[in-house]
This record gives structure tokens, C-alpha cells and sequence, in this order.
């Protein structure tokens, strides 16, 4: 399969590791990841909220270079993920709105019909490679390590292309193959509140807590994510969120990526580790290289 | 007396066009037309994790669209509030696509500016299009000091903490990244804005089911 990688603005700058991590995985299981040529940004939940055909065309611009190129395309950021296929969504249902964006698509040259598939890394790792191969390439086991396994809400919804709606397992069995214990976690798909931690931060704080309540309630040793956003408010607003609430949480977050590098033989720089504020503890990275 | 009367039958047509509008807005979404067999169920708002904290919830926003009070909807703080998590839209019995629309009355509100001044939403979503327009791509720390200075630009002293943090952990980059054909992409969103209006809302559009 040709998997066309489509980075996404959040993983150019905030969330690094999840790009090296992700690229790293590809690589090491052999899987082709080519960068989408001159992919633009996908235009998020905000420019929706704006203009409709355009923020369409904008994202569409994304696809039809795709479809050039003849491949899937692979978006980790749960929210370009979940925008680029509303957009697919939209442009195959509604020829109207699939017209008025190819006219705007041909002053770029290019055309979008339609043909393109976009995927999540968890699903391409999980469905098209699968668990037996990646357990066979695993040097470090997870044995002994309490994960709370968060999706977050966009990789599942509100399609669930590759897993169930209202309790995706895909990650609960990646690293349960790893030999990690999975802790129950009724929250794993709820909001982290996205762009709300800087539009209405009481809002978003009081989320994030009931996050990282459940984690704690079951003694996780770490949160995994999937997504930048989810990512950086858990992490980051952790000290903010122990402040507001006089909680005491000292909880890792990091991203699924980097901790299925860590299994498979990654170093702490290929990961890029230091990003994570929250410290990983020595438990799981101890004799990191 | 007669002034009054203006007054009132202004306010009625802008409230039809409104909802006219809408009507258009919503057929757009793949299956929006289901919005007419809401059930008023209210799971919709049970699911949702932000409804504690809006002053219309989900199912209400609804009945108020049946009952043609758009004016009240777009003025409310829910549609701002609302974190796009598709909860609502995955339990709704009836398929309703309650996240869409609800993007769909968010684009209504602004385009009417229906909404309070420097308000927080609508300013980070208008500072977004302006930095994605110009670079392609999104910067992060550009979007933050944009946004800040369009609401409160003391607060961006406030932030200096947790941006210290970040530096450090090496999560802020401070060059940012652009597309290589930008004056494609400016001219496809030319073109864009265009197709955004020729279509007037009168005009049903045609749909697959
Ligand atoms: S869940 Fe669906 S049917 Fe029930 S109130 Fe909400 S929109 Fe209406
Ligand atoms: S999409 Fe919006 S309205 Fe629906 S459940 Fe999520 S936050 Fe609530």
C-alpha cells in the first residue's frame, strides 16, 4: 500500500514526538510513509465554523493531491483525521457542494473525484499490519506497566471507520499484546474539551480533570493518547489543573506512538522524550538509551 | 405607531431569512433534512460532556430551530461552546447530525454577527483563517498572540508561564511553516469565495438520498 503521510500542522511544531514516533514505527515495520507533497492544513474545527465551501476546499486541496499520487492517506492528529474525512464525506454525497469545490480545486490545477481513503496510523497498524507481527518485533515488553488507553473523541467518531463507536478496543489490544495491563476506562472517549482550553478555560480544566481522575482512580502508571490536542491539554495543563482544583496529579501522557517505539527498540531521542512534561517514570524508562 | 409597526415586520423578515438560510445551510449536510424527526428525546444532551454549561442544551436548540426562534439560538453561548465531540451525534436515535448543525448555526451567527464583541471563539476562529490563508499552514504561537491581542492582550503575559514551559521542552517552534504553492492555494480560495455565493439559497440543492 502506498500511505501518503499527512503530518498536520500540530505535529510540525507542539507535538514532534508524535511525528519522529510515528515515522519511526512506519520505518521500523516497513511500511512506505511518503510525506504528502505540499500538503496544506486541513482547516480544523475553526475554519468549518467560518465558510463551508471554502473550508472544504481547503481541505480538499489535501485529497486531491492525494489522488494524484495514487495512495491512502495516513493522518495521526485526530482532528485532521476526522476533518479530512468529513470532507471526503461530504464531496461524495453532495454533488453540488463537490462541484462548487472542484471549480475552486481547478485554479490550482488539480481535480478531486472522490477515490481517496483516509486512515488513522492505530487502524493501519492494528488492521493492516496486525498484532502477531508487531509482537514479533517487540525488544522492550510492557510487562507490569498500567496503562489508561485514551482515544480522545474524533478517532472514533462520529463515522468509527475502524473501530466501535462507543469503545474502540484498537489500542487496548496493541498494548495489551505488548504485555502491558490495560486498567479499566470508562472515559477513554471523552472530550478534553480541544480548543476550549483557550476559548473558555473553566470549561476545558474541569474536563481534563475528570480525565485524569479516572486514570488515577485506577492506578495508572500513564495516560496514551492519540491525538496533539488531547495531548498537550492533559500534559501541559496538568500544574494548572492541580492549582484550580487543589488536586495532586502527577500523571504522563503520552503519545501511543511513542510508547510503541519505546516497545520496539526506539531510543529516548527517537521518541523525542523530553517533550513530555509530566516525567516518564524510570519504571518504564529505565535503561532508556 | 407606524414606525412600530416597520420595526416589527423588519424584524420578521430577518427572521425568516434567517431561518431560510439555515434551511439551506443544513440541507447541505449529508441527511440534514432528518432534523425534522427529532423526538426531543434530550439523549442528545445527556450526552454531552459541556451541556452543564450552556445556556440552551442540545435538545433545546432544537426545539427552539421548530419553533423558528433562530435569533434566540444564535444569540445563546451553546453553539460557541460546544467542543465538536460528536457525542450527540452518535447516540441521537434518529440520526440527527446535531454536531453539524450546529457548525451550521456558528457559521450563521458569525456571518450575521449575531454574536457578544471579542468574543473568545469567533475571534480564534477568525484569527486561524487569517494565519491559514496567509502560510497554508497553521502556527500555533502565531495564533495564540493573534488571538490574545483581538481579545485580551494582557492576558498574553499571563501565558508566559506555560510558553516558558513548553520552550523548554522543546514543543515551540519558532519559525513558522508555509506551503510551497501558496499562490495556488490563494487563488483556489478566491475562487472559493466565490462558490460560497453564487449559489443563492433558494436554490434546493439536489441530493443523492
Ligand atoms: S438525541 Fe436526537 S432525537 Fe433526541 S433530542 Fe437530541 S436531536 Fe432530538
Ligand atoms: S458535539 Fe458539541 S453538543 Fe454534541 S456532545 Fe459534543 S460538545 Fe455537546
Amino acid at each position: 500500500m502506498n500511505y501518503l503521510y499527512y503530518p498536520g500542522c500540530s505535529l510540525e511544531s507542539s507535538a514532534r514526538s508524535y511525528d519522529v514516533s510515528t515515522r519511526w514505527v512506519f520505518h521500523r515495520l516497513s511500511l512506505g510513509l511518503k510525506e504528502l507533497e505540499d500538503w496544506n492544513c486541513c482547516g480544523a474545527t475553526m475554519y468549518m465554523s467560518i465558510k463551508e465551501t471554502i473550508a472544504l476546499a481547503f481541505s480538499a486541496r489535501n485529497l486531491a493531491i492525494a489522488e494524484k499520487s495514487g495512495g491512502q492517506i495516513v493522518a495521526p492528529c485526530s482532528s485532521c483525521y476526522t476533518i479530512l474525512n468529513k470532507t471526503n464525506h461530504i464531496l461524495q454525497e453532495n454533488f453540488i457542494l463537490k462541484a462548487k469545490v472542484n471549480q475552486s480545486l481547478k485554479r490550482a490545477g488539480l481535480e478531486y473525484q472522490g477515490t481517496v481513503r483516509v486512515r488513522h496510523p492505530l487502524d493501519v497498524l492494528v488492521n493492516d499490519v496486525g498484532l502477531e507481527e508487531i509482537k514479533a518485533k517487540m525488544v522492550r515488553p510492557l510487562k507490569g506497566i498500567r496503562i489508561a488507553p485514551y482515544y480522545g473523541c474524533q478517532i472514533v467518531r462520529p463515522e468509527g471507520f475502524f473501530d466501535d463507536r462507543e469503545n474502540p478496543t484498537a489500542m487496548d489490544e496493541l498494548f495489551a499484546s505488548l504485555g502491558a495491563t490495560i486498567v479499566p476506562y470508562p472515559v477513554k472517549l471523552r472530550c478534553c474539551g480541544g480548543m476550549l482550553m483557550t476559548t473558555f478555560p473553566e470549561v476545558a480544566l474541569a474536563l481534563n480533570r475528570e480525565i485524569l481522575e479516572a486514570a488515577e482512580a485506577e492506578k495508572a502508571d500513564l495516560i496514551v493518547t492519540t491525538c496533539p490536542l488531547c495531548q498537550i491539554n492533559l500534559d501541559a495543563y496538568q500544574v494548572k489543573i492541580n492549582q484550580k482544583f487543589g488536586t495532586n496529579f502527577r500523571l504522563p501522557v503520552m503519545f501511543f506512538t511513542q510508547l510503541l517505539a519505546l516497545s520496539l527498540g526506539a531510543d529516548r531521542y527517537e521518541i523525542r522524550l523530553k517533550e513530555n512534561i509530566v516525567p516518564i517514570p524510570e519504571r518504564i524508562i529505565g535503561g532508556l538509551p | 405607531m407606524v414606525k412600530a409597526k416597520m420595526r416589527e415586520q423588519e424584524g420578521n423578515r430577518k427572521r425568516e431569512e434567517l431561518l431560510r438560510e439555515f434551511w439551506f445551510q443544513v440541507s447541505n449536510i449529508p441527511g440534514g433534512q432528518k432534523i425534522k424527526r427529532c423526538l426531543q428525546c434530550g439523549t442528545c444532551t445527556g450526552s454531552c460532556p459541556v451541556s452543564q454549561t450552556m445556556d440552551l442544551t442540545p435538545r433545546e436548540v432544537i426545539a427552539l430551530f421548530r419553533a423558528g426562534d433562530m435569533e434566540n439560538i444564535l444569540k445563546s453561548r451553546t453553539i460557541w461552546i460546544c467542543a465538536s465531540c460528536y457525542a450527540c451525534t452518535v447516540r441521537c436515535p434518529v440520526g440527527i447530525k446535531v454536531t453539524d448543525i450546529l457548525y451550521a448555526l456558528k457559521r450563521l451567527a458569525m456571518e450575521n454577527d449575531l454574536f457578544p464583541s471579542r468574543f473568545p471563539v469567533h475571534a480564534l476562529s477568525r484569527s486561524f483563517v487569517t494565519l491559514v490563508n496567509y502560510f497554508g499552514r497553521s502556527y500555533e504561537p502565531g495564533l495564540l498572540i493573534l488571538f490574545y491581542l483581538r481579545t485580551n492582550p494582557i492576558k498574553l503575559l499571563g501565558l508566559f508561564p506555560l510558553a516558558l514551559k513548553l520552550w523548554r521542552h522543546g514543543r515551540i517552534s519558532f519559525i513558522p511553516k508555509r506551503i510551497k504553492r501558496k499562490k495556488d492555494l490563494q487563488a483556489m480560495l478566491k475562487e472559493a469565495e466565490i462558490m460560497e455565493m453564487i449559489i443563492p439559497w433558494e436554490l434546493e440543492p439536489v441530493r443523492s438520498h
